[in-house]
């Protein structure tokens, strides 16, 4: 299925391959470096491109192409998703995924992309096995290898493949047993011109940082599972028993996971939480552009709006603001013609604004396209859907967890249109 | 014979010859390395050979492939020889660095090996050649580190085909490898091994493979059926034995092979699809358990398969639309007419053959069941398996039920930019057949400004796909905010949107085109000229109507610069010069006055432009049309001057002109058909959706044909599984096996029968699959010809089959059962093995007398229960141990007669015995026998030595006490459950009644069998009654609330381990067998000093068996024991048992050893129960 992966480089460098089945030239990547200088943006770079002997899949995650080398019909998903599995795999090893990382943890990466696909095909792609095969970097294990001379490779031998429960390694021991989910939801919408919603959907994910010791089953009940409209489960979770009673019942993998994500159906009305009271004009033979811009909360159930940052794409004719933030602070690139404001938290008594003019070249006529105004924002302690856990039961141990439960809600892509 | 020789001593003649050469250049390296290798008596042996015959070898062997390794030894002589002068270019950049690593991967030290490795692998990893080191790399192959070991194996995967010979030197390793105990290794060495790509091995990865696919690893055979596709890529001839294996693998059962065998067989033999008959309903009911990835392949083979097997689900549908045809035209003007058309010729075809049988369509169950199995992975968290599902649904489900996938579909858009890209081009081709689908999810796809171009575009064409009357407003709105965007493609894509839903929707035709004419205004060339280009289109439908559009482009001829736009309105003036006749020759005018100065394709159209004017109005246009040609005549561009002359000729009639000019008029103005705005992705259905073809709408290099629908179904039979003798026996165990497999998601699915009558087609099939085996064929194929309802009566009457069946045994069972009190039982029970035991031969007399005297040595007769049963273990071991086939065959006419109740009992002879015991349990059930009045003490004595546990206290319970144990019984019922006799105690002034369970709370995968309600508990009287409860092999608790007319309380049940088995028979062979496969991780051992009391046998195997439910496996010393050989000094104990829900073989070994000290050790599959069980085990004997 895969046979080669190229990673390339902002600047155009191919800085890692590795092949699964014969050698596979690097010059295939040509075609790829054409269809970047035919995209105008990097992310406009086709994920899918024939060659005549190949084909080339790519994904673009922190400014690193991974090119996957393909010679047969497979199904392009199928590339992708394994493609985003390999980056998501390097994250968790390495924190970060950049070109400097994966070059420090060359053979690491190799060993892990190794395990990762045989011939082509994926073999083992769960973290918990892979971290049993081969231990992620740390400060401590690399000062220690080095004096040692031992090994980042697992002395034991991966019993996770042979599980039931290959997601989970075995002989998990914790002093602290802790269990903490986070409901995250992000708010995606559009707004229109006059402030009433055009969309708005609800997507949420919980995510889990599971310790606990021994092989705990553990059950998550809600109060409103009827608000979850689709949902998508980890492989832990027991489908059948959600379709029954809609319990979340599983085995949680160890440490970090996404046990799930939903969508809160778009026929429930969705509570806007903030509002954006926008005047942005241009005058007809004038240089001069207005720019006003106010944000208040609305319908946040008492909760504060936090971390707050607007960014807009100003039109082209733009030179430069010239604006005045009530609180906060603005940038505005002359170059790409992007303004933000990182405006912190909105306090309903005095509502954060950001008032001036924009000069545009002189000389040129007013633009006729507006800037949508992307908002980012978080709210603590709240789903916004109304979403609540019940209640969270361990079996098949005998200690007592701790358990925590955190919501919050995010912007997710949130545009006002003006 | 000699071919099988021949092939297998090749590559160990090349292993020899090249390891001489091999030899060689090490020798030379340690000749130059200071350090002299310890390894000395090789060197005297390299040393003996004379250089001649050396580079004879050398030509020889290392002549094709090997030019890496020969360039290495050139190197080697020269640097010999004359000290270093001229090696190969590549070599010079870094030779010092390299000759630094090949001593590092000389030397002894691990580290430092490892750190010559992790460089070369970063060599690899940045694409630098580091063929050079093949020799110094492959010696470590065998290295004891084991990360040195996997970084060899790195190199030798990426080097080996370069350098055949060398990498021949490491086979041996692997084939060592294959042989090994632990699976992991055996795997890891079929892995590396079929992944060097060297020809000459291919008959030892052909062994190797099959070997594999025979593993009882499962983790092996998988690797196997990775290894499949690699040899047929090396050798494509090896087709056809490939396949075998290929069928082989097919059969497992277990969800970790059935991924990597159906991609291997996607690679190697996707044409056969007969292999998957057999297979298919397996497949469909792993399938949720399968790995992710194996989920896509498996799916997407299924698809194909179902188009080749099943009939058309839609068949009917079009038979409707058919008979209400008229609506049809109604819809006349939707895009998609022809097609339909077509559609409705295939159906007529289609109907015609459903006419001629005169049979409505009815879905396959299998078809069926396909559906239900892959519906609960569209929640799955991998979008292509998403996908997968997704197109699955698309080509085969009924209309009805493609919906689903919509949901899920939208859910991936939330995914990276590139799923949604892909996403996005499937989702546009299923919206231009399936509209409904997707209506309700419209909003979902709309642009936000953030979204890359790509993906804008492609949203802006489900948007168009989606629009119809009702919606078209506000897409139309949602169309006119895109047109403000900043990004211009985008908005020249909108505007070409904006035509295609002005031609597909009469409605908004107007409105589009008045919309369009604004953007004709519009302050950015692009854009302009973008709404001119489809503007012409849209004219073009209705030319009559727009005349003043006509006149107002006209107009812009004076602004507009964009050569494209200037050429389309041109072009309308001149094709409907009719409509605007004043102002067309004013426009010729114009242009005739900028000729010299427009682009190319526009004086093209000025040409035309006049030529037409001049025919439709001669007078006013003859001077300017003759102008224009004359300057045409001389213009740069040889099209034009060619034009330019063509037309002169044919319209201007001079007497030189020939009959042509005739007909000037009607080619010129002959009537065009408007053009059809339609979508690129229209017809790309014919590509499997999902697929990289579809994507490319090219086919791509390996894609499967996605087949038709055939006309008339396939004979379905060919699925059903066949039970031949030997799987008939291992049928039920199949069953459990799956249990095993899928403990998460079974819960309903293995044991639902007959309660999910929805979704009991799939129960029908697995029932003749397992039940009713011997005439399964003959009731699949009925259910094929039946109609719809005759598919429930099918399955009623397999269930009266069934029931028939159980009645059947019941019969026998009530009436022997009459007068069952256990006591009786047991004295029965002891008649009938004394009847036997009369009748065996004397060696097993003795046993029963050996086990009758520790009968009466042991005071309660809860071990004599274990005896009983060891003695029914002994019994059958004489007539299994001559012919074991004997045994199996007993076994297959056991599950003949579907005696689902009991388990599988070793021998004939023993069966009245369990006929009896689960007498006494059915008559327990029906809580007829077990009244007051047999309660007497002698019946409570037996279960009351089993262990009793407090359910109930009688404080808490309010004068209801309850007790519990395991009774150690099966449980008629059903097979899977561990039952629990319960004991009501009244210790009241009152009575108690409507005794019953209610609300029971479970883990999943758990059940429970109620025990049936004990009407009335008089004060101060007692009651039994036993309940059934499938533990699912966990020692989870199951909680319930036991419920009197008054009162309810919480109680609940949780096993020691040690009752979650049944007892097994095993002779001392199939132990040790049975042993010798769950080795490792499957074993746990531990040492114990025996408690004083404990050191004798018949103590320990009472403790043994007290802890846990297992029958002792009698040892060989046993069997020729006469009390004459003194019994071994150190007797090693066997017991057996297999957990209750899963089959799993449970083996505890203690063995003794001198003054106390003990090992206990224990084999079982299920870690969980292996790891407890010795804990029991261990206090059971040390205390």
């Amino acid at each position: 299925m895969i046979h080669s992966l190229f990673l390339i480089n902002a600047s155009g460098d191919i800085f890692l391959e590795k092949h699964w089945k014969s050698v596979v030239s690097r010059s295939v990547c040509d075609y790829f470096f054409e269809a970047q200088e035919r995209a105008t943006e990097p992310e406009n770079v086709p994920p899918v491109i024939p060659t005549p002997h190949h084909y080339l899949i790519s994904v673009l995650r922190h400014r690193i192409y991974f090119v996957a080398v393909i010679q047969s019909e497979v199904p392009p998903l199928f590339v992708i998703e394994f493609l985003h599995r390999v980056v998501d795999t390097f994250q968790d090893y390495f924190g970060v995924c950049t070109e400097a990382a994966i070059k420090d943890n060359v053979v690491v990466v190799y060993e892990l992309l190794e395990e990762m696909l045989d011939n082509g095909f994926p073999l083992a792609t769960e973290s918990n096995i892979l971290k049993e095969l081969i231990k992620p970097p740390t400060i401590l294990r690399t000062m220690v290898n080095t004096i040692t001379g031992s090994t980042n490779v697992g002395e034991q031998l991966p019993t996770g493949q042979l599980s039931v429960v290959p997601w989970r390694r075995t002989g998990v021991k914790y002093t602290n047993n802790e269990a903490y989910f986070d409901v995250v939801e992000e708010i995606d919408a559009i707004i229109d011109k006059s402030g009433s919603t055009i969309t708005a959907e609800i997507q949420g994910v919980i995510d889990a940082c599971v310790k606990l010791t021994g092989m705990p089953d553990l059950t998550l009940s809600f109060m409103n599972p009827r608000l979850l409209d689709d949902v998508s489960f980890h492989p832990c979770v027991r489908f059948k028993r959600w379709e029954a009673e809609r319990i979340l019942s599983f085995i949680p993998p160890d440490g970090n996971f996404r046990l799930l994500s939903y969508h809160v159906s778009s026929q429930n009305l969705v509570a806007i939480p903030v509002y954006v009271k926008h005047n942005i004009t241009f005058r007809e033979g004038s240089s001069q552009g207005r720019f006003d811009l106010t944000l208040g909360p609305k319908q946040t159930m008492g909760k504060a709006v936090e971390s707050v940052l607007v960014s807009s794409q100003l039109p082209r004719g733009v030179l430069n603001a010239n604006l005045n933030p009530s609180q906060g602070t603005y940038t505005f690139d002359p170059v790409t013609k992007l303004l933000t404001w990182d405006v912190g938290k909105i306090n309903p008594q005095k509502l954060p604004s950001l008032k001036g003019t924009m000069n545009l070249q002189a000389g040129a006529s007013k633009p006729d396209e507006n800037p949508t105004i992307n908002i980012q924002f978080k709210i603590q302690q709240m789903a916004i859907s109304g979403l609540k856990v019940n209640r969270l039961d361990m079996y098949g141990e005998k200690y007592k967890p701790f358990k925590g439960i955190k919501y919050m809600t995010k912007a997710g892509k949130f545009q006002v249109r003006t | 014979m000699t071919t099988m020789q021949r092939l297998l001593q090749l590559p160990v003649n090349a292993v020899n010859m090249v390891k001489t050469v091999q030899s060689q250049v090490q020798g030379q390296e340690e000749d130059k390395s200071p350090v002299l290798s310890p390894d000395n008596g090789q060197q005297t042996w390299y040393s003996a050979l004379q250089p001649d015959e050396l580079r004879h070898l050398r030509s020889g062997g290392t002549g094709g492939g090997g030019g890496g390794g020969g360039d290495q030894e050139e190197r080697g002589f020269q640097e010999d020889g004359g000290g270093g002068g001229s090696g190969g270019g590549s070599f010079q950049s870094q030779p010092l660095r390299h000759d630094d690593l090949k001593e590092m991967l000389d030397s002894n030290k691990d580290s430092l090996k490892l750190e010559a490795m992790k460089r070369i692998v970063a060599m690899i990893a940045r694409g630098k050649n580091a063929s050079d080191l093949f020799p110094a790399v492959v010696k470590n192959v065998a290295c004891k580190n084991i990360e040195v070991k996997k970084l060899v194996y790195v190199y030798l995967v990426r080097y080996a085909e370069e350098q055949q010979d060398l990498a021949l030197l490491s086979i041996s390793t692997f084939q060592r490898g294959l042989k090994d105990p632990n699976q992991l290794i055996r795997a890891s060495a079929l892995r590396v091994l079929s992944s060097i790509r060297v020809t000459i091995i291919v008959p030892i990865m052909m062994l190797a493979i099959k070997e594999a696919a025979s593993d009882m690893s499962p983790y092996v055979r998988k690797t196997a059926a990775h290894a499949i596709p690699k040899l047929y890529s090396l050798d494509p001839e090896q087709k056809d034995q490939l396949i075998e294996v290929i069928e082989k693998l097919l059969a497992d059962k277990t969800t970790l092979v059935a991924g990597s065998v159906v991609m291997a067989f996607e690679e190697v033999c996707p044409e056969r699809i007969d292999l998957i008959h057999k297979n298919y309903r397996k497949l469909c009911n792993l399938l949720i358990d399968v790995e992710e990835w194996g989920q896509v392949v498996i799916i997407n083979m299924l698809t194909r398969y179902a188009r080749t097997q099943f009939l058309n689900p839609n068949i009917n549908e079009s038979l409707l639309e058919e008979g209400g045809g008229g609506e049809k035209t109604f819809y006349g003007s939707d895009e998609d007419e022809d097609e339909d058309d077509e559609e409705k010729e295939k159906e007529k075809k289609v109907e015609a053959a459903a006419m001629a049988k005169r049979k409505p369509y009815v879905m396959d169950p299998d078809h069926r069941l396909l559906l239900r199995n892959t519906k609960p992975l569209l929640q799955s968290r991998n979008a292509a398996v998403v996908m997968a599902v997704a197109q699955l649904y698309f080509h085969l489900a009924p209309k009805a039920e493609v919906g689903v996938i919509a949901k899920a579909l939208v859910r991936l858009l939330r995914s990276h930019s590139e799923v949604q890209y892909v996403v996005l081009q499937n989702v546009a081709t299923m919206t231009i057949k399936r509209r409904g689908m997707f209506e309700p999810y419209l909003k979902s796809f709309y642009i936000r400004s953030t979204d890359p171009t790509q993906i804008k575009i492609l949203k802006l064409e489900v948007l168009t796909n989606l629009a119809n009357e009702t919606n078209i407003s506000t897409i139309l709105r949602e169309f006119q905010t895109y047109i403000k965007s900043m990004d211009k493609d985008f908005v020249a894509a909108t505007i070409q949107a904006i035509g295609r839903c002005a031609t597909n929707i009469g409605e908004v035709r107007d409105t589009c085109l008045n919309g369009l004419v604004q953007l004709l205004s519009n302050r950015d060339e692009l854009v302009v000229a973008e709404s001119v280009v489809v503007i012409k289109k849209l004219l073009q439908m209705q030319p009559e109507k727009h005349s003043d559009i006509i006149k107002h482009m006209a107009k812009l001829t004076d602004n507009i610069q964009v050569p494209m736009a200037r050429a389309s309105i041109l072009w309308l003036i001149g094709e409907y010069c009719e409509h605007v006749p004043k102002i067309a020759p004013d426009v010729l005018r114009k242009m005739a006055k900028s000729f010299t100065n427009e682009e190319d394709i526009v004086k093209l159209q000025i040409l035309n432009l006049a030529a037409k004017l001049y025919l439709t109005n001669s007078k006013q246009t003859k001077l300017l049309t003759q102008y224009v040609l004359n300057l045409a005549k001389y213009d740069q561009n040889y099209d034009i001057r060619d034009r330019a002359r063509f037309i002169r000729q044919l319209i201007v009639p001079t007497e030189k002109s020939g009959a042509l000019s005739k007909y000037a008029k009607k080619l010129f103005l002959a009537l065009k058909p408007a053009p059809v705005l339609e979508s690129p992705f229209k017809d790309r259905d014919h590509f499997q959706l999902g697929s990289l073809s579809h994507l490319l709408n090219a086919k791509a290099g390996g894609y499967q044909e996605l087949p038709d629908w055939p006309e008339t179904a396939p004979d379905p039979s060919v699925r059903n599984v066949e039970v031949p003798e030997w799987t008939k026996c291992s049928s039920r165990e199949k069953r459990k096996e799956k249990k095993v497999e899928k403990p998460f998601y079974s819960d309903s699915e293995g044991e639902s029968g007959p309660t999910e009558s929805a979704d009991s087609e799939s129960d029908s099939a697995s029932g003749s699959e397992s039940g009713s085996g011997s005439e399964g064929s003959g009731t699949g194929s009925e259910s094929e010809e039946s109609e719809e309802a005759s598919v429930s009566e099918e399955e009623d009457e397999e269930e009266e089959k069934k029931t028939k069946k159980r009645e059947s045994k019941k019969p026998v069972q009530e009436s022997e059962s009459e007068q069952s009190s256990e006591e009786e039982d047991r004295k029965r029970e002891r008649k009938s093995k004394q009847r036997k035991s009369e009748s065996e031969s004397e060696s097993d007399e003795e046993e029963d007398s050996e086990s009758d005297s520790s009968q009466s040595e042991s005071e309660d007769s809860e071990s004599e229960a274990e005896i009983k049963k060891k003695k029914k273990a002994a019994e059958s071991k004489p007539p299994s141990k001559p012919v074991k086939k004997d045994t199996k065959k007993e076994k297959k006419e056991m599950s003949l007669l579907d005696l689902d109740d009991f388990e599988p009992t070793p021998s004939p002879q023993v069966t009245p015995v369990n006929n009896l015991l689960s007498n006494s349990l059915v008559t327990d059930l029906e809580g007829l026998s077990l009244s007051d009045a047999v309660l007497s003490p002698a019946t409570i004595a037996p279960s009351s030595a089993l262990k009793s546990y407090e359910l109930l206290h009688r404080i808490t319970g309010e004068g209801l006490s309850v007790e519990y144990c395991f009774s150690r019984q099966p449980f008629s019922p059903d097979a899977n459950m561990v039952a629990v006799q319960m004991h009501f105690t009244n210790n009241s002034t009152s009575d108690t009644k409507n005794l019953h369970m209610e609300d029971v709370k479970l883990q999943s995968g758990m059940r429970v069998k109620d025990f049936p309600e004990i009407e009335l508990l008089p004060a101060g009287e007692k009651a039994t009654a036993v309940m059934g409860i499938d533990f699912c092999d966990s020692t989870q608790a199951a909680n319930f609330q036991l419920c009197t007319h008054t009162r309810k309380f919480f109680v609940s049940i949780q096993p020691p381990v040690g009752e979650l088995m049944r007892p097994v028979f095993l002779t001392e062979n199939e132990f040790k067998k049975e042993q010798g496969q769950l080795m490792g991780m499957n074993e746990i051992a531990e040492k114990l000093t025996l408690d004083a009391k404990c050191r004798n046998e018949h103590a320990i195997v009472q403790r043994v068996t007290t802890a846990a439910n297992l029958s002792r496996v009698p040892c060989g010393s046993d069997k020729e024991c006469s009390p004459l050989v003194p019994p071994p000094e150190h007797p090693v104990y066997r017991f057996a048992g297999r957990t209750v829900t899963s089959g799993s073989l449970v083996l505890v070994t203690v063995a003794s050893r001198e003054e106390g000290a003990a090992q206990l050790m224990v084999n079982c599959e299920k870690m969980l129960i292996g790891t407890m069980l010795v804990k029991d085990i261990l206090l059971a004997l040390t205390q």
